[in-house]
């Protein structure tokens, strides 16, 4: 790259203030550094354990023994569903919430709007702990319920299934669909709402026809992000304390630090990687090709 | 189907921006909104077509109260400022968006588009995107949409002000040829421009400050204006103040003659003359000054003379010799195109 800058540049003259292009290759040097100190060579480090089995050498053993483990398969298809459920999940709620801050006058919804960003700096178990304060078995719902009919447990025991986890996620990351949508509404002209509704469009039509279109685009920048974490998300499934639910992250987890079998946790980890990565290129194809 | 406004007041915010408007526009008239910015012309528009809700008073399309329908509901074409085409859509389909909102049969949709497209000289633009189009072909998509549902009522929120002088001027000449081929139309059309004014409506409502000034058509606006918000507004004016005498006034120290029935002898009035109708020269109502500035604009010069501490303009053909800045300089105007005004409200 800095080759090409360095063809171009001499004929045009280089802009006062820009350094020199050999210069310029010396002040890539330090981020590229970095990076690859702390992000690309751990990531070396998890794809070469993942090919040296405990047995010693180097073989694709570990791949061959994961792969065809049930339980992979099993949080494979649990992590892929629950991130799939909870994007359109998030999809669904964040643009009808979205719509509403956006559209419909009410005393408050600049305050509301401002709620999302902050929303957005919490940490995920805080979430997912206030679901367990209020549907948990010692939590608010349950201990309404116990204490108006006298029964020993409550019935709201779906926090510890895939079902909490979904609600915990949906919860969790509605908000980051919704920042990127409220940005476009406001970008949105209002007289084309306006010019829609005295042509005679009441307010599905124009949310269909004239909103979602120009929607599209932030529904798939926030659609995307949202897949791409809750295909990586920990501490959700960690604090619902659902022990049946499975995914690729606490099966991570639970080899590395549990069972110690760190090639097959590596293992794990780089198809988590290679599905993020994947569904991201795909994103970026799929968007590109929308005129996003 | 006309519009009526019964002492429409809306209000912001406890802050009044139309105040009590009382006005009726005829079946298939074209009424000019005209006023300076924030008069509340738009806001008039708005509560026509039911984005904004009177806090007093009521709107009529016809025999039919419409004041509590939704905007859905109202039958009206609009065409705002900013176009609004949906960019998405091509313009047969931005055109066809009303007619697919009431359900129209869809053989007839595709007649309907193309009636509406041709009309406005877009047909050949049919598959383009908005964003393809330049200002004044989005301007037509704008309106075709707005006709396409063959509504009764056409409201228009400064369709020109986007376009620049040339075209607007064409789209101006455009807009009459289709109010001719669309008589039954009535056009309710905000403008700050006043030669829009003049040329398209057959009637003209001037609003000042939230407030109807004046109505009348553009001849009894432009002839004899009842305020001195109209005269300077409506075409520009000379508004000079006055003491009413015997058979005229006294104008900085100088008698001029005027038709005075309307007003008491000695008694303090505006007199409204309009700047083309000031010549240089000897004649009757002779007015002495020294000129303060020129202004050369192709075909016609633009004198201000100070006469006696009042500033006077006269508009005249090119003069081959202009006077020089400070040069004595000789005015005249006829009696009959003089209007004596109420006092005071010229000093605004
Ligand atoms: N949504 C609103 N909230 C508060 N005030 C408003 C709103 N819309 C308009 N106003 C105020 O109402 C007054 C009249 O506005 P309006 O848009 O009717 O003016 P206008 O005559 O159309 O002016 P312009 O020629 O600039 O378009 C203005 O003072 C404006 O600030
Ligand atoms: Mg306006």
């Amino acid at each position: 790259m800095s080759e090409a800058v360095a063809a171009v540049r001499p004929r045009r003259g280089r802009p006062r203030g820009l350094p020199r292009p050999s210069t310029a290759l010396l002040w890539a040097l330090p981020p590229t550094a970095l990076l690859a100190v702390v992000f690309l060579y751990p990531l070396a480090l998890v794809v070469r354990q993942s090919v040296h089995p405990d047995t010693g050498g180097t073989s694709l053993q570990p791949y061959a023994d994961v792969l065809a483990s049930g339980a992979f398969r099993e949080a494979l298809w649990t992590t892929v569903w629950l991130a799939l459920a909870s994007t359109a999940g998030c999809l669904v709620l964040g643009f009808a919430l979205a719509l509403v801050i956006a559209f419909v006058p009410f005393p408050g919804a600049r305050a509301v709007s401002r709620f999302v960003d902050v929303f957005l700096s919490f940490p995920s178990f805080l979430i997912t702990l206030a679901l367990v304060f209020v549907y948990g078995t010692a939590g608010l719902a349950n201990g309404l319920w116990t204490d108006l009919t006298g029964a020993a447990e409550g019935p709201f025991r779906f926090l510890t299934t895939p079902w909490g986890v979904l609600l915990a996620e949906i919860t969790y990351f509605t908000p980051f669909v919704m920042r990127p949508l409220l940005a476009a509404f406001s970008q949105l002209d209002t007289a084309q709402v306006e010019v829609a509704g005295s042509l005679g469009a009441r307010a599905p039509m124009i949310v269909r026809r004239v909103i979602l279109p120009e929607a599209l685009p932030a529904l798939a920048a926030g659609g995307s992000l949202v897949l791409v974490l809750c295909l990586n998300e920990f501490g959700i499934v960690l604090f619902t304390g659902a022990k049946d639910v499975t995914t690729l992250p606490m099966l991570v987890y639970g080899k590395a630090i549990l069972e110690s079998d760190y090639p097959g946790a590596c293992v794990v980890a780089v198809v988590n990687v290679l599905i993020s990565v994947g569904l991201y290129g795909l994103y970026r194809v799929v968007s590109r090709r929308a005129g996003a | 189907m006309g519009i009526r406004f019964d002492g429409v007041t809306v209000a912001y915010d406890g802050t009044v921006v139309l105040d009590a408007l009382d006005l009726t526009v005829a079946p298939g008239e074209v009424m000019a909104l005209l006023g300076p910015s924030g008069s509340g012309k738009t806001t008039a528009l708005r509560a026509v077509a039911g984005f904004v809700r009177p806090a007093s008073g009521r709107v009529f399309l016809g025999d039919r109260d419409v004041t509590d329908l939704p905007p859905h509901r109202r039958g009206i074409g609009m065409v705002v400022q900013s176009y609004a085409l949906f960019p998405h859509l091509r313009v047969e389909d931005n055109v066809a968006f009303g007619l697919k909102a009431r359900r129209v049969p869809r053989a007839e949709i595709r007649t309907r588009v193309a009636e509406a497209l041709d009309l406005t000289g877009m047909a050949a633009h049919a598959r383009r995107h908005p964003r393809e189009l330049s200002g004044g072909q989005q301007q037509r998509v704008a309106i075709a949409r707005a006709l396409a549902v063959r509504p009764d009522v056409l409201l228009l929120d400064e369709p020109l002000s986007a376009l620049d002088a040339r075209l607007r001027s064409g789209m101006l000449t455009e807009l009459a040829r289709l109010h001719r081929e669309l008589p039954d139309v009535t056009m309710l059309y905000v403008t700050h421009d006043q030669v829009e004014a003049l040329t398209l409506a057959d009637r003209i409502a001037v609003m000042d400050r939230a407030r109807l000034q004046a109505c009348g058509t553009p001849r009894e606006l432009y002839r004899a204006p009842a305020d001195a918000f109209t005269a300077s507004f409506v075409g520009g004016a000379n508004l000079l103040p006055v003491t009413v005498d015997g058979k005229g006034a006294r104008f900085a120290g100088t008698h001029v003659e005027l038709d005075t029935t309307a007003a008491a002898a000695g008694a303090r009035a505006t007199l409204c003359v309009r700047p083309h109708l000031v010549g240089v020269g000897d004649g009757p109502n002779r007015l002495t000054g020294t000129l303060a500035e020129i202004q050369w604009r192709g075909a016609t010069h633009r004198l201000y003379v100070d006469v006696g501490g009042h500033q006077v303009m006269a508009d005249v053909r090119e003069l081959r010799e202009p006077p020089g800045l400070g040069d004595a300089v000789t005015l005249h105007f006829a009696p009959e195109d003089a209007v004596l005004l109420p006092a005071g409200v010229g000093d605004e």
